[in-house]
């Protein structure tokens, strides 16, 4: 065993950072440190998207007949370390990371060749359409209906917490196909133009101040019955494949490391006082860097696991669970190092298109919103306790 | 990068695993509690044979030359087993601390008698004055026309009392008086004027006080020539503690297995433990704690050669977090089984005690998030 690179892996991380240093422009950067809520926005993730795109890096996880680089998991690790600490904006992960790998895994021939290219070049953007308002974590329960008419569904009901459906010019859904024993076996996996007629979108503005998720109503959406991924009424085996890639295949430590070392930063400049000579800071702050140590020697461990390219399965309830506790860990010791900063409130968004100046230093404007919305990575993707049932029963059989 | 057991390392995990599961077994380790050596010398020499001793030293002292990895591979076999044999003291501190330490001369005569299992060492470092503080020495080693005559009391000696050679820091005064150099020692067990008081464990195995009272010792008694070995000594205390880590990951792993088993069978209000979620989810959190406490004893033994402060914070990180977590695992392990947890009956009291243990020597979680936080900070205050 080996943490450090080898003679060609070093060469790959001088490509990747060539890579970034020649394509990443100031303002995609400062718009990624100003963005306080978990996803760029799209006219700065997409731009992100089509400059991987053409580098033949837009999907890193698919396979090679895909579009995929076929990197070996030490150049994934790579790639997504040099991209986290260079402050690359979020791509899309709701199309690369979620309903790409379902498509690939399960769609038709002509769904992989319609769908699969556009998520590559960013000309589609997609929002999940999971959870209902009586369906959070009993998501099985859903109540959003398709019925049959010729070859159409005909789609009735709601889904809430769709991020970036304001945004997004498709959606995948769980709908309701069947009504069984099981509640699990009626459902069907679904993919749906968001433009078409009946589709309406209410906006929900989070603690933090930000305009990310959404409620979607569908009333008589007319939807091709060739729209549907997979068979009729297995909806909830391809939908939680996806979920664990939601939760497992990302490398998330990369990036809570440079989250920890803004905060840090900040810690340690007169800004702040220098909050680090308190003792108090400095041993949180090495509570939460080894805290990320180990989620990213767990995560190192599963991507030596995962070369084969099963999906994480359990193991990905433990990366989810461990990584949105210590995203709040690093979001909670912030609003404690700005000390009286953390009074002011800064309501423009967003807040890199910012004209005026601030009550307080740039540093610190998205340190209180990254806090407050930063309660959700608790609850979204199945929240701990869900992570905790899974374990529980996955793992340890009970 | 690569991160793949390769194949001998699989087999090293199987032989070693397979040794604990056959020998070392609830009755051995009772017998073991009472025994006034603590250890078995029979084991000791199985060891031996296995080639378990020679693992970690160079092969042009007869050793193997393993890496930090494979001691961790067998540490965790240990930890399911409990095993007591003083194989930190001997091989993980004393073993290295010659090989990094010693003249030739010194390495020749000594290492191969511990690859054999003929000799064994112990490390006389800490004191109470000193408390975790590696670099506090108060014992002190003047300069005669014979050799060297030390004195002072070194506190929580691993194995001492089994050791045929003690090796002993102290801080080196010559011609020129006091210096700042910390020296080491090689001190035979048997020396005149040494006199070591021995105790019973917590969680098994043994440890002692010793007085050194103008013990003197020949010229060549000092390890190699007399350079600084406090550097020596934190990267010595740096590879005990990532090994420690792996054993402590073999027990949080024992009580884990051991509790799930009990919270299925154990019936109250008519259904299994397990069926009640609060005692479900509190198995998950076990669980997440123990790969976690894995990950990091993996990680602290894959940086045991890295520079010294990436090595240092990478171990102090490790025994933090897995001194947390080993306490958080025992006591829980020991609130599920519920009354009989706090026995003697059950062998989990037995497993927790190793656990405090481990999180106590060289230092707590306290202690070691306070010499991580200290050693990465990038700016020192004015």
């Amino acid at each position: 065993m080996d943490l450090s690179f080898n003679a060609e892996e070093r060469a790959f991380q001088d490509e990747v950072r060539g890579f970034i240093a020649r394509n990443l422009t100031d303002e995609m950067k400062r718009a990624t440190a100003l963005t306080p809520s978990v996803f760029s926005d799209p006219d700065i993730g997409m731009a992100w998207q089509r400059t991987l795109h053409k580098q033949g890096w837009g999907a890193p996880g698919w396979p090679v007949e895909h579009g995929g680089p076929d990197w070996t998991p030490a150049q994934r690790w790579i790639f997504e370390t040099e991209s986290a600490r260079a402050g690359v904006p979020n791509v899309n992960v709701m199309g690369v990371k979620m309903v790409g790998p379902v498509i690939i895994g399960f769609g038709s021939p002509e769904q992989k060749n319609f769908y699969l290219p556009r998520i590559l070049s960013g000309e589609d953007y997609w929002c999940q359409g999971y959870s209902e308002p009586g369906s959070g974590s009993d998501l099985s329960s859903l109540k959003t209906r398709a019925v049959r008419d010729g070859d159409d569904y005909i789609i009735n009901g709601t889904k809430i917490w769709t991020t970036h459906a304001h945004h997004a010019n498709r959606m995948f859904a769980l709908v309701r196909t069947s009504d069984g024993p099981r509640q699990q076996d009626g459902i069907s996996f679904i993919l749906i133009d968001m433009k078409t007629p009946g589709i309406t979108t209410r906006p929900i503005l989070t603690i933090g101040g930000d305009h990310e998720v959404n409620q979607v109503f569908f009333d008589d959406v007319r939807v091709p019955v060739a729209n549907r991924v997979g068979e009729e009424g297995k909806g909830w085996t391809y939908g939680k494949y996806l979920l664990e890639f939601e939760r497992g295949s990302g490398i998330a430590s990369a990036k809570l490391r440079e989250g920890l070392k803004a905060i840090a930063d900040l810690a340690e400049s007169d800004l702040t006082g220098r909050a680090i000579d308190s003792p108090d800071i400095a041993t949180r702050i090495s509570e939460v860097e080894v805290d990320i140590d180990a989620l990213e020697m767990t995560e190192l461990r599963v991507l030596a696991a995962l070369q084969t390219g099963q999906n994480p399965g359990a193991v990905s309830s433990i990366l989810k669970l461990r990584n949105s506790e210590i995203r709040q860990a690093v979001t909670r010791l912030g609003v404690d190092v700005i000390g009286h900063d953390a009074l002011a409130v800064e309501p423009m968004r967003p807040l890199y298109k910012l004209n005026h100046e601030p009550a307080m230093p740039e540093e610190m404007l998205t340190v209180v919103p990254e806090y407050l919305n930063g309660r959700a990575y608790t609850i979204f993707g199945g929240t701990s306790e869900i992570q905790r049932d899974i374990i529980a029963k996955m793992m340890l059989g009970i | 990068m690569d991160l793949n057991l390769t194949d001998e390392q699989r087999l090293l995990r199987e032989s070693a695993e397979r040794f604990v599961a056959e020998s070392y077994d609830a009755d051995h380790r009772r017998k073991m509690a009472n025994d006034p050596l603590g250890f078995s010398p029979a084991v000791w020499t199985q060891f031996a044979e296995l080639g378990w001793l020679a693992l970690p030293i160079a092969e042009e002292f007869d050793g193997l030359s393993g890496s930090a990895v494979e001691i961790g591979i067998l540490m965790e076999a240990f930890g399911r087993g409990l095993v007591s044999e003083p194989y930190i003291a001997t091989i993980v501190l004393g073993a290295a601390l010659i090989e990094r330490c010693g003249s030739t001369a010194q390495k020749r005569a000594i290492l191969p008698k511990i690859a054999d299992g003929s000799l064994k060492l112990a490390l006389a470092h800490s004191e109470r004055a000193a408390r975790f503080d590696l670099a506090k020495v108060a014992t002190t080693a003047h300069k005669t026309a014979q050799g060297w005559r030390l004195a002072g009391s070194k506190i929580a000696v691993l194995d001492g009392h089994a050791a045929d050679e003690i090796i002993v820091s102290a801080h080196i005064h010559d011609h020129q008086g006091p210096s700042a150099r910390i020296g080491l020692f090689l001190v035979p067990a048997t020396t005149p004027s040494v006199a070591i008081s021995d105790y019973e464990r917590l969680g098994g195995g043994r440890a002692c006080n010793i007085e050194l009272s103008d013990v003197q010792l020949p010229k060549d008694a000092l390890l190699g020539n007399g350079h600084d070995a406090q550097p020596a000594i934190e990267w010595a205390v740096d590879r005990a503690m990532a090994a420690l880590g792996a054993e402590a990951v073999g027990i949080m792993q024992v009580l884990l297995d051991t509790t799930l088993e009990y919270t299925k069978i154990r019936k109250q209000f008519g259904r299994p433990l397990s069926a009640n979620q609060v005692i479900r989810h509190r198995l998950a959190d076990m669980a997440v704690q123990v790969d976690e406490a894995r990950s990091m004893a993996l990680r602290a033994a894959l940086k045991v050669d890295a520079d010294p402060v990436e090595r240092a914070r990478a171990a102090s990180g490790a025994k933090a977090k897995i001194g947390r977590s080993a306490r958080f695992v025992g006591e829980q392990s020991i609130q599920l089984h519920g009354g009989m947890g706090v026995t003697e009956e059950l062998e989990v009291g037995a497993y927790f005690k190793r656990l405090v243990a481990f999180d106590t020597l060289f230092g707590g979680s306290a202690h070691h998030y306070g010499r991580h936080a200290r050693l990465g900070r990038t700016t020192v205050p004015a």
